[in-house]
């Protein structure tokens, strides 16, 4: 029984990754001696010598371009951006060049790379370093985005983005990497993609999330409760590829819909769910299906993020809300 | 890393060699190297021709700058080196091992399993986003490196494309971890429009990377219009100085090359074109479920569903 939180299970999954294979890379800026600037890396270069845990220059494309060459030439990179808003800094590294390879070269090459992006607020943070930008990779066809929640998904989530042949963008919930422990076994087990999980059932409302909202979500499920409302979440741990068919159950099941995420509301994965579920479920729907989401402005510094940033209040309200429908 | 700083021209446009000034190619690479050139020069007469006819797509010569593609290329050695192209590099690929036929095929829009890089022939796709394969080439250096393959990596990019960030972050990376790449960059004077003075304060590019001094003779691509913007001099100096010219008067003045010579090389390098194209022609057309290969090694549920929607397969309903 060993517990761990998120980012010690990382830690674990990237120490036993390179352990089981020497191809298995870690590079980014600061991964090495700092063991990166929330330590997801600490202890890797003593164990792993510096040939495969390298700190890079300070320029976020070529530690994504570098990558692809890499697995090209057949090491399995895991790449760091040390915060998902640098993504911005090689963008064009990931959609039209990362997750375009397999196709351009007609299936002649793929990428084995996983890109690890912490990302997310509530931890007062500087401009750029919260942004949840995950649906930008969406419209990426060819890389998976997965968003682990909790510690045990991390560690499971992680080993299958490294063993995925396709390239994969694991982005980390920051603001939760030592929120808690839970029992995150030694040894390596996966978790498969594209399967979502119901962590808690309930019989009138589904809440849909991923990533650091699905603690959120949980929160709101135990003040429901106290209401007498009764609630499903449903974590749906990658968005790429994204499991319909578990949200369409559950919310026919339940027949009203909440989808919470930390990425401002037009645009974002909350929208495919909405649409998906109103041509998937739409005779099972009892109310609309509702959104809460951070709202369509730009990041707000620190003291403003409390306001910006989806509640526990606002998914209590917005489920409340559902309900009375 | 080294970058060759000197301009290394050796030879006058008559064919002498420059006062003082030594070929270090042998007699037999000489030879080779003027046939790869001249089949460059006329597969880019065949392709424009076709794509004058409606029957190929935009295409992007490589007209006078023949000398620095395969010059370069040559120094490789196909079993365990590697290209890394931009786009304008077609006979290097050849060369390295790439059938023509393929590469004409794709120019048809035959594209498909069949065009793809064969296995083991060591070269990457072609790049249209300038400069973005120079940190691919820096990666794949490295990793050959740290395998402890005796492989380097060259890879191509164009005096537009050395503006670009990604040029400057990938030299960097080289030369941080020094990786076995060679960078060719080929001043040919132009990004399409913009000239070489507008596109760099630098006073040589060499300064930059190993560089080549050479002209593009010819449009940009098939869509282009240099009349627009290129001073009909600088064409007729290049023309002056163009680099098979030079070659073949050189090899004339040493007794290598003459008349019959050249009939005999243009022909049978027309010959060897006419099968390619004719090859490529029959290649397999592309067809529509095809939009769905190689885009993930297997295929998720949700694609598998619009697959099926596009091509009219087990409908739900």
């Amino acid at each position: 029984m060993t517990q761990r939180n998120v980012l010690e299970a990382i830690n674990n999954a990237l120490d036993e990754e390179m352990s089981r294979d020497p191809n298995v890379m870690v590079l980014g800026l600061d991964v090495g001696k700092l063991g990166g600037v929330f330590r997801a890396t600490s202890g890797l270069l003593e164990k792993h010598g510096a040939q495969r845990v390298v700190d890079t220059p300070l320029a976020e494309a070529s530690i994504i371009g570098a990558s692809l060459g890499l697995a090209i030439s057949g090491m399995v990179p895991v790449a760091e951006i040390q915060f998902l808003g640098f993504t911005a800094q090689a963008f064009h590294q990931i959609g039209p060049q990362l997750a375009r390879y397999r196709t351009r070269s007609r299936g002649r090459f793929h990428c084995q790379v996983t890109i690890r992006a912490p990302f997310g607020g509530g931890i007062s943070s500087p401009e750029f370093h919260s942004d949840a930008v995950e649906a930008q990779f969406v419209q990426s066809p060819g890389i998976k985005v997965v968003m682990p929640s909790n510690p045990y998904d991390a560690k499971g989530l992680l080993i299958e983005a490294i063993r995925d042949p396709d390239p994969v963008l694991y982005c980390e919930p920051d603001r939760i990497y030592r929120l808690a422990r839970m029992e995150v076994p030694d040894g390596a087990y996966t978790i498969p993609f594209g399967k979502a999980a119901v962590i808690r059932e309930g019989a009138d409302v589904t809440l849909v999330a991923w990533s650091a909202a699905v603690e959120l979500c949980l929160l709101a499920a135990g003040r429901l409760a106290d209401d007498g409302i009764s609630v499903t979440v449903v974590d749906l741990r990658t968005l790429v590829p994204f499991d319909v068919e578990t949200v369409v159950s559950a919310v026919a099941r339940t027949g009203r819909c909440v989808v919470v995420h930390e990425a401002p509301l037009s645009g974002g994965f909350g929208a495919e769910i909405a649409a998906t579920l109103a041509s998937e479920a739409f005779y099972d729907l009892d109310a609309p299906i509702a959104r809460v989401a951070a709202y369509d402005v730009p990041y707000p510094a620190a003291p403003l993020e409390a306001w910006y940033l989806p509640s526990v209040e606002r998914v209590v309200a917005a489920a409340r809300k559902t309900a009375r429908q | 890393m080294k970058a060759m700083t000197a301009r290394q021209s050796i030879l006058k446009p008559d064919g002498r060699l420059l006062n003082g000034a030594k070929s270090s190619m042998t007699d037999a690479a000489l030879m080779e190297a003027v046939r790869w050139m001249l089949m460059s020069r006329i597969y880019d007469e065949r392709a424009t021709a076709l794509q004058r006819q409606g029957l190929y797509g935009v295409f992007s010569p490589a007209a006078g700058q023949e000398a620095s593609v395969v010059g370069s290329a040559m120094a490789l050695d196909p079993a365990r080196d590697w290209i890394v192209p931009q786009y304008r590099e077609l006979i290097a690929l050849v060369r390295h091992g790439y059938p023509l036929e393929r590469l004409a095929a794709m120019g048809m829009g035959r594209i498909t399993h069949a065009t793809r890089i064969p296995e083991g022939v060591n070269v990457l796709p072609t790049q249209v986003a300038l400069a973005a394969q120079l940190p691919h080439a820096v990666g794949l250096a490295w990793g050959l490196k740290l395998q402890k393959k005796d492989s380097v990596v060259m890879a191509y990019v164009g005096d537009g494309g050395s503006s670009e960030g990604d040029f400057h972050e990938a030299l960097n990376l080289a030369g941080v971890r020094q990786a076995p790449v060679v960078f060719v960059l080929q001043n040919n004077q132009w990004a399409i429009s913009t000239p070489r003075r507008m596109q760099s304060a630098t006073s040589s590019f060499a300064l930059r990377a190993a560089g080549y001094v050479t002209y593009r003779m010819s449009f940009h691509n098939t869509t282009d219009n240099p009349s627009l913007y290129e001073d009909p001099k600088q064409r007729d100096e290049a023309s002056r100085r163009d680099p098979i010219d030079r070659v073949i008067k050189h090899l004339t003045r040493r007794g290598l090359w003459n008349d019959e010579r050249d009939e005999q090389t243009r022909m049978s390098i027309r010959a060897e074109i006419d099968a390619a194209l004719d090859k490529a022609a029959s290649f397999p057309a592309v067809t529509p479920g095809q939009l769905f290969d190689d885009i993930y090694a297997e295929l998720p549920e949700r694609l598998r569903r619009q697959r099926e929607e596009l091509l009219g397969e087990g409908s739900k309903e």
